[in-house]
């Protein structure tokens, strides 16, 4: 193989470029990126970038000489726009066809939007920047979407003194990815701040002075942010071959077609601990995807399943939130360490008779590390879980 | 001992703890479960794992030079 392509110059594009290197592989690599920065990490943005704590200048994933070291031939600021998987080639806005033997699919997801205009979301540095300009003392920012990312930015926004409300469709915020409990548990940290949580409304608008509601309402608002989830940017593909639906399919290989592997938020494969056909969005399912494509499309005679046990983290108003496995479509809750009242915690989820996941509050590592293996192990529920909520 | 050099931005640390998984044998995790460099220097045989761990960090804390 002499000439691989990583599209998409995010988490999962870097680490798939660097692993090929790392592995050994001297041939040409091509890493294409639409957004014009060298790879920057995005799990700040919505935390100490938006805080003004940070500068851009902390953000990018490598330095300089790091990068230059991999002898990228670098194309960014350039959106691939076609895959031809017949012929081997990916076509670029600027009109160029790029060859490959070997490719890495990695090309994201971009923020779901409202009607109308006027509003933020959040997923570049650009989208960042512009939002933090806009949040001073007094302000009003309506957040729509109290998943992870609505609650991180509304944190930041009430530490900034920004008056917040926060929108939410579900009767309970994230009830549906940690259960109604702990979904509660969690909301109530935005109560005692100060943020004006309602639930049970959908929002069909932005208006440029805040939103429209299904019921006829109207909340007003210096600033909207929408933070109500995302697509995969896959229109690309269209006409390529790969199946694609919510994400590029592929096996538990990561491989969507002979020499075509995907990798991070874009990737939808088969999750040999689940069983079932996943897409996750966690930073370290990008690096851990980026790693294991690479090392499975150089060495396909010794290639892996991608079996890793999903993981993500949170922080909103000093509360660390960790999460290892699934948690989504649990059939039991069970707090096994600490206590609610006190949002410090474990809660385990079982899945069938078996700790399919846990969720930690501000615990100490040793018990969240505790709590990982049982879930790396599928430990038995029984032997394991006493304390049922 | 090896000529490379980790190193360790804590305030970057989100307490992930994937390094102590990679890398047992140069990094711990403090009682706030950010991240404790026990070796700046680590053995030559636990590079690999310092790599791995430079790799999986969620919050690019970790660097490794290499000289």
């Amino acid at each position: 193989m002499n000439r691989i392509v990583v599209v998409g110059a995010s988490a999962a594009g870097l680490a798939a470029a660097e692993t090929l290197r790392r592995e050994g592989y001297e041939g040409t690599l091509t890493l294409v990126g639409d957004e014009p920065h060298a790879p920057y990490d995005r799990p700040p943005l919505s935390k100490q970038v938006l805080a003004a704590e940070w500068e851009r200048d902390r953000l990018p994933l490598r330095r300089p000489g790091e990068l230059a070291a991999l002898g990228l031939d670098l194309r960014l600021g350039t959106a691939a726009t076609g895959l031809d998987t017949a012929r081997r080639r990916v076509r670029m806005a600027d009109g160029g066809d790029v060859p490959y033997d070997g490719l890495i699919l990695a090309t994201g997801v971009r923020p779901r939007r409202l009607p109308g205009g006027g509003a933020h979301v959040l997923r570049t540095l650009e989208d960042a920047l512009a939002l933090r300009e806009r949040l001073a003392p007094g302000r009003h920012l309506v957040v729509v979407g109290a998943g992870f990312l609505g609650a991180e930015a509304a944190a930041v926004a009430r530490g900034l003194g920004v008056q917040v409300t926060l929108l939410e469709p579900a009767a309970v915020p994230l009830a549906h990815a940690v259960g109604e409990e702990i979904g509660r548990v969690l909301s109530r940290a935005h109560a005692d701040r100060g943020v004006r949580l309602r639930c049970g409304v959908t929002v069909t608008e932005a208006t440029g002075g805040g939103v429209r509601l299904a019921d006829g309402g109207a909340v007003e608002a210096d600033e909207v942010l929408v933070a109500v989830g995302s697509a995969p940017n896959t229109e690309w593909l269209a006409g390529s071959g790969l199946t694609v639906a919510d994400g590029v399919v592929c096996d538990a290989y990561l491989e969507a077609a002979p020499g075509v592997y995907a990798a991070g938020d874009v990737a939808r494969w088969l999750h040999p601990l689940s069983g079932t056909s996943l897409r996750i969005e966690h930073r370290t399912n990008a690096t851990g995807q980026g790693m294991a494509a690479a090392r499975n499309l150089l060495r396909p005679e010794a290639r892996r399943p991608f079996a890793a046990v999903p993981y993500f983290w949170s922080d909103q108003y000093g509360m660390r939130i960790q999460a290892h496995g699934f948690l989504r479509g649990h059939d039991e809750v069970a707090v096994v360490e600490g206590a609610l009242d006190d949002r410090r915690f474990v809660a385990a989820y079982r899945t069938g008779d078996r700790v399919g996941g846990v969720l930690a509050v501000a615990m100490p590592p040793a018990a969240v590390q505790r709590w990982r293996q049982a879930v790396a192990h599928r430990a038995p529920w029984g032997e394991h879980v006493r304390v049922t909520v | 001992m090896s000529g490379a050099e980790v190193e360790l931005e804590t305030d970057r640390c989100v307490a992930s703890g994937q390094c102590v998984v990679a890398a047992g044998q140069v990094f711990d995790q403090d009682d706030d479960g950010i991240a404790v460099l026990l070796a700046e220097r680590p053995a030559p045989e636990h590079l690999d794992d310092v790599r791995e761990a430079v790799a999986v960090c969620p919050a690019a804390a970790i660097r490794l030079l290499e000289r």
